[in-house]
């Protein structure tokens, strides 16, 4: 249905859906200097939230997997998954407390003379951030405990450092699971409008089809945006399927 | 060395994660209408003041509503899907267990969109029906993941036994595999209940003029009189939906593996 919306049309005068395969939707968001840029946003926005996700995750997950006791790592786990069912929303709000010019964030950086982002796209990074963390923690976490001991142990014995074991032995064991955190990041930022209207002050992808579906009461061409997310997602779960991360999630 | 740094890391991580949320429980005592830090002085009257507020209960009604009836469209459904795949190989099975997955794994606002086309297109009226349908689309699959994650755990060998014994098919669901499965039914419909309470983007587009209790929220962001009020909702809300998963986390007998299901399925609160 969503599809064959897309290639509808509304009539500028009467503002009804005439019901006729056309490509305009297409053409508009493929011409139109806007929307084009707007992709490249969001989909920047998902990238950077993907890789400081999976740069915050690795060392928690490691510390989980591999140091950690299995009591301890129990805990921690429930630690990680409960606030995943924390609503959403709710959290979008917490952190619209946090960066309020009065907020405890300005509060706690004044005496170093900072100032922290507020309601601004780098506001909105932090925050998407903050949201998908466990989503990236989990797989990395699974991905990291299956390493074999021995593989560490040989890895040192062959003369290598901590360090150097990390970047030949266990980071490309990894990997396939950050990509398959990956995934989540990736694509829940690329579907969010939420977040962006509360803590931010630029728009998205899920903005431009919020206000089509609502206000500007433009269904099709809401429909025809919301297939460059999708687009963009079953490309990205190709690239993921190659790397080997349908194993991992 | 290296570890005093990870245990830091963690630590640090743990503090990054739960902070905003230990805020919201300071905020819902702040005495002061305006949300300044450090608060001044602690009251518990906004509690009784969103008690009050008749929005806010039409709001939790509707949320209670809503959440009961996808969790029972969730469990039928997601249980016959569950005992089909499982247990009976057919033409189109991978389809089925892909289409039921598809939900979570698209972006809330695509099938925001997709279910208020249809609709309008259909013309069907905007109300707590349409919210139901929307909510149970990604409740089916908690349930469905929980079930199947039991079945592929128990033989089937004992419902053959059961049969052989001469209990047609409706005695052998009632008496053997209804009891292997009561823990994982509880578990995915408390995790179906808690995620349907939080919904925001996919209840947008399928709430017409409706509020659910996290639209409410929403709605009233923009409005500074009405923020101590959503300090205490945001403050019943994250109780309630943290309530229902942490005992589904206890009654299935391995945390992670409902906690695995629980993530992937997360998504769809998105």
């Amino acid at each position: 249905m969503l599809f064959i919306t897309a290639f509808w049309t509304v009539d500028p005068f009467t503002g009804d859906v005439v019901r006729d395969f056309s490509l305009d939707n297409f053409r508009t968001l493929w011409e139109q200097d806007v929307y084009r840029r707007i992709t490249l946003r969001t989909v920047g926005l998902a990238a950077a939230v993907t890789v400081t996700d999976a740069l915050l995750a690795l060392p928690i997950a490691y510390y989980m997997a591999r140091v950690a006791s299995p009591r301890t790592r129990g805990i921690l786990v429930v630690a990680i998954l409960t606030p995943l069912w924390a609503s959403y929303l709710v959290k979008v709000y917490a952190w619209r407390i946090v960066l309020a010019g009065q907020g405890p964030l300005n509060w706690a950086l004044a005496p170093f003379g900072l100032e922290g982002p507020g309601y601004t796209t780098t506001g909105t990074w932090l925050v998407f951030t903050y949201l998908w963390l466990p989503f990236m923690i989990l797989p990395v976490y699974a991905g990291l405990e299956r390493i074999p001991n021995s593989l560490l142990e040989a890895s040192s014995d062959l003369g290598a450092r901590g360090l150097g074991t990390f970047r030949r032995v266990v980071f490309p064991l990894a990997f396939p699971a950050i990509v398959a955190g990956s995934i989540f990041t990736f694509s829940l930022t690329l579907g969010d409008y939420i977040t962006p209207q509360v803590v931010g002050n630029t728009n998205f992808i899920g903005n431009v089809v919020y206000t089509n579906v609502g206000v500007a009461n433009n269904l099709p061409f809401a429909a025809a945006f919301a297939t460059v997310p999708v687009l963009i997602m079953i490309v990205y779960l190709a690239l993921a399927r190659r790397a080997g991360a349908f194993e991992s999630i | 060395m290296s570890r005093v740094l990870l245990r830091l890391a963690t630590v640090a991580t743990l503090f990054f994660i739960y902070f905003p949320l230990a805020l919201i429980g300071l905020y819902a005592f702040n005495a002061s209408i305006t949300q300044g830090w450090p608060i001044e002085s602690y009251t518990t009257a906004w509690f009784g003041e969103a008690w009050r507020d008749e929005q806010v209960r039409d709001a939790l009604w509707m949320s209670v509503k809503a959440a009961v009836l996808a969790t029972a469209i969730a469990l039928a459904l997601g249980t016959l899907a569950s005992l089909g795949v499982a247990r009976y190989r057919f033409f189109g099975r991978e389809t089925i267990s892909f289409l039921v997955i598809l939900p979570i794994a698209l972006p809330g606002i695509v099938t925001g969109m997709a279910l208020n086309a249809t609709y309008v297109r259909f013309g069907i009226d905007f109300g707590l029906l349409t919210i139901v349908i929307g909510h149970a689309t990604f409740c089916i699959v908690l349930v469905y993941n929980n079930v199947v994650a039991r079945l592929r755990r128990t033989s089937p060998n004992l419902e053959e036994a059961s049969s052989d014994l001469g209990a047609d098919s409706w005695q052998t669901f009632r008496y053997v595999t209804f009891p292997q499965l009561r823990t994982a039914l509880l578990a995915g419909g408390l995790l179906a209940f808690g995620l349907s309470f939080d919904e925001v983007i996919v209840t947008t587009f399928t709430a017409g003029a409706e509020q659910t209790l996290p639209i409410w929220i929403f709605t009233n962001l923009a409005r500074p009189q009405q923020l101590p009020i959503i300090n205490v909702v945001a403050l019943a809300v994250i109780a309630l939906s943290i309530i229902p998963v942490w005992l589904a986390q206890r009654l299935s007998a391995d945390p992670t593996a409902a906690g695995g299901a629980a993530g992937a399925a997360a998504t769809a609160r998105q």
